[in-house]
Parts: structure tokens; sequence; C-alpha cells
């Protein structure tokens, strides 16, 4: 399980993420929306341990991000937003690297990778170089990424961005059917996806949770049924000091 | 250990996909050989011990070329953004410090050891001390791993790879130029000693000459060492404060 007690990310004078706290269990889907700039990507980056939190505390599964990172990241598997991976390499090899970072080896690893492009359904691709794949395909090699060492936690930061409706479609499933036995955290843009996916949803603003409860539960809050509108009710707009200047 | 060793194997595989290993090692050899027969004039000489004609400029071309070498170390990584994949995986980031710089270090150990023709040459047309030529191997790759190492700070600094080739280039430009005896004459006319001395101390021609007669200085050694580890330390504080 993922448990964030206060956490703050201050980067010089600006507070990307002010006190959040939130809890997410086995068999959870958390969903992460909010404008860009909310602050989303920094909290993932934070909960992931590949930026150090100004000040509170994360617990993957008990053991402390900021004590015992190395433990932690093992129970972690993460997507990160913009899919990053190694042009120069094949997408079986790059996924047999990564094997390797978690502890991988002989039979285990060469499991490991096939269940992965299975799940992934990278077995098109599997020996093509990575520089030539389509969005889609990238995407989902960094997504197999994540899933090799069948992590209990899996944080996913944008799982959906810029794939075709089918390809979100079967992400959307999957993240379903893995979310039944593991704590997935994800974020999106996409509030359809939070009714797809998600057994509960958290809306972040400015750094600050501002909206938190199952999909059901925060429709009923918007007043109009509406995840839409409620959205559009708890956070800010970055166009809002343009337009107040310009309606004085 | 063993995430040193994967990410060395990575390293390396990824050098010599591309085709900067293959072009760094040949024009090493290309150029030291080169240099070596015509300016260095190995066989007007008949310096059968390599100091002059052959390992006298290997500082001045690994101050151009091992810069080249190290610059994407992690300008790359953090350009494409895999920096988030490694600092998220459960490895040590002494591991992959590690892991770069073996592998750019093994890329130059066969770009330096594919030039032993001039040292079966030299042991064919003379009787040269052999341990001396080892000795001199030895501390030309010393001062080749100083300026990786170097270069590798840098690179941590920059996501810009053409920054990190000029900040690293003028890095080693300087401590060749330093403690190069014409450029100390020079400088002692102009400046006091308290001046010339730590500037001179910077400089790798001391330490590299001293290998290159074949004298093995525990000093010289330390020197080497010291600033190769310093600058991996560096390295490693300049990435976690990045996050920081």
């Amino acid at each position: 399980m993922i448990e964030v007690t206060n956490l703050t990310k201050q980067f010089g004078h600006k507070k990307a993420v002010n006190d959040l706290s939130f809890t997410v269990k086995k068999g959870e889907v958390l969903g992460f929306l909010g404008p860009n700039g909310a602050g989303k990507s920094t909290t993932m980056r934070v909960v992931t341990g590949f930026l150090p939190p100004t000040s509170g505390e994360i617990r993957i599964c008990g053991l402390s991000m900021v004590d015992q990172p190395e433990e932690a990241k093992k129970k972690i598997g993460y997507l990160p937003e913009s899919a990053p991976l190694y042009d120069g390499m094949s997408v079986r090899g790059f996924l047999r690297f990564c094997a390797d970072m978690r502890g991988l080896s002989g039979s285990a690893k060469a499991e490991a990778v096939d269940r992965a492009i299975e799940t992934c359904f990278l077995q098109t691709v599997h020996r093509q170089a990575i520089d030539t794949l389509s969005k889609g395909y990238r995407h989902r090699t960094c997504l197999a990424q994540a899933l090799l060492h069948d992590p209990e936690v899996l944080v996913l930061d944008e799982p959906t961005d810029g794939l075709d409706p089918n390809q979100k479609h079967e992400v959307r499933n999957l993240i379903k059917r893995l979310g039944k036995d593991k704590v997935i955290l994800f974020s999106t843009h996409i509030l359809e996806e939070v009714e797809a996916a998600c057994t509960r949803a958290v809306i972040v603003d400015q750094g600050r949770i501002v909206a938190d409860g199952t999909p059901d539960e925060l429709k009923a809050q918007s007043g109009s049924d509406s995840l839409y509108d409620l959205f559009r009710k708890v956070t800010t707009t970055d166009t809002a000091p343009a337009k107040a200047s310009a309606d004085a | 250990m063993r995430n040193t060793w994967s990410i060395f194997k990575r390293e390396l595989g990824s050098y010599f996909s591309h085709p900067i290993a293959y072009a760094i090692i040949i024009v090493f050899i290309l150029i030291s050989l080169g240099l070596t027969f015509s300016f260095g004039q190995f066989m007007r000489s008949g310096d059968a011990s390599l100091d002059g004609p052959f390992f006298f400029w290997h500082p001045w071309i690994y101050m151009l070329l091992a810069p080249a070498v190290g610059m994407r170390m992690w300008s790359d990584e953090q350009r494409s953004g895999t920096i988030e994949l490694l600092g998220t995986f459960p490895l040590s980031p002494w591991a992959a410090i590690l892991g770069k710089f073996l592998a750019a270090a093994t890329v130059w150990l066969i770009a330096v050891g594919l030039t032993f023709p001039v040292w079966i040459t030299a042991n064919i047309l003379g009787d040269p001390d052999n341990l001396t030529i080892f000795s001199g191997y030895l501390g030309s790759y010393l001062v080749c791993l100083t300026f990786l190492a170097i270069t590798m700070l840098v690179s941590a600094f920059t996501r810009d790879q053409v920054v990190c080739l000029i900040v690293a280039v003028s890095i080693c430009v300087f401590m060749v130029l330093c403690s190069y005896d014409d450029v100390i004459r020079e400088l002692s006319n102009v400046a006091a000693d308290w001046i010339v001395e730590p500037i001179v101390s910077i400089g790798v021609w001391d330490h590299f000459r001293s290998l290159m007669r074949g004298s093995f200085r525990v000093l010289d050694f330390v020197w080497f060492v010291s600033l190769i580890s310093a600058c991996l330390l560096g390295t490693s504080a300049i990435l976690s404060a990045k996050r920081a």
C-alpha cells in the first residue's frame, strides 16, 4: 500500500505539492485528477523515489521511501509521464535490461520478459528497435517495464496519453484487471477514465487535494451528477488572472 | 555490483551501436600513430623508448577527444527522460555512475590498446625497456581516465551535449597547458611564484612525465586517483542536488 502523509515538495519558492496526504490500499485503483501544473507528476515522482520530499512521509508497503529507498523501490513499478526509453535498444533488449535492474536473472528473467510482452501486446514488435516504434507501442513498452517484476504497487503517470481509442480501452481494462490484487495510482486528464477504471479518485489543484471520493460520491458532490462540473468548480484555471484583468 | 555490471553492459552496447566508439578508436589510432611517425620523428630519432615520439602526444589528443566520448553520459539521460527510470530502479546512484564511467573507460582502453603495433615495432627495431613502455601506457591511460571523469562531472551539470563538450574540453586544455614547460616559463615571467605553483599543480604533465619515464611514484597514482574519485563524488552530489 501507499501511504503519503503531509507531503510537501518545494522548488525554490514554489510549492508544487502542499501538505498532501492520501492512502491507497491493496485492491484500490486511485485516480489522480487535476489541471496541468497541479502537482500530480511531482507527487508521483516523490512517491516513486525519484525526487526527495521537502517534508512529509512516504511509505510503500510499510517501508519508508526516504530511509529505505532501495527496498521501497523494489515494490513499485513506475510509468513516467514521458514514457522514456533507450532508443538504441530493441524492445526485448530494453525489457531484459530493466529485468536486470529489477534483480531478475536466468529463466525468471526470460519468463518475466515474455509475460510483459504478452500483457502489453508487444509480440509483433519485440525485436524492433525502439526508435522505429509508434507512440502507442513506445508507451506500451514503457508500461511493460513497469510490470516486469510483478510489483505490488503500480504508479502510472498518464498511462493513456496519446493512445488511440482502441489502445486506451486496452490499457484501461488492464488497469482494472491488475487493480484487483495490486495497489494502483494513476493520473489522468480524461474524466471518463476515472469512471472506467478507478475505485476512488482525488482531484488535486495547486498542490492540494480539493476533492476525494469514489467516482459516484464525486459526481454527487458536483450537484449535477457530472465529474466535469465538479472539476470545473473546485479547480482554478490558469486563465483566471488574465480574464480578471480583461474584465476590469 | 550486479547493477553496475548491467549498466556497464548497456552503456558499452550503446557506444558500439552508434558510430561514436568506432570513430573515436579510429581517429585516435590514426592521429596518435600519424603524429608518432611524422612530427614525432620516430624513425629519425631512433628512440625505442617511445617517450618523445609516441606518448608525448597523448595528453594533447585526449584533451580534445576524451570529452567527446564522455559528453553524452548524463546529458542524454536527462534529455530523453530515462534518468527518471534510473532514479526509480532499486539501485544505488553509485551503480549508475560507476557503470557509465567504466563503459567509457573500456572504449578508451580499446582505443589505446589497439596502438600495440607501435610497441611491437619498437621491439623489432630496437631494444627498449618494456617496463618503461608499459608505465608510459599506464600514465597515458590515467590521463585519459582523468579527463573522462572531468567530462562526467560536467555532463551531470547540463542537459546540453555541446555545452558539456566545450566546457569539458576547456578544462582539459587548461590542465594540459598549465603544466607544460613553455607555458610555465611564460607564466613565471609574468606572475609571482605563489600564483604559478598552484596552477602548475593542477596540470597533468608532471605526473604523466614521470610515468612516461618509467618511475612509479606513489604521489602520481594518488594524484590521478584522487582527481578521478573527486569527480565521481562530485557527479553523485550534483545529481542528487539537482532533484532536491
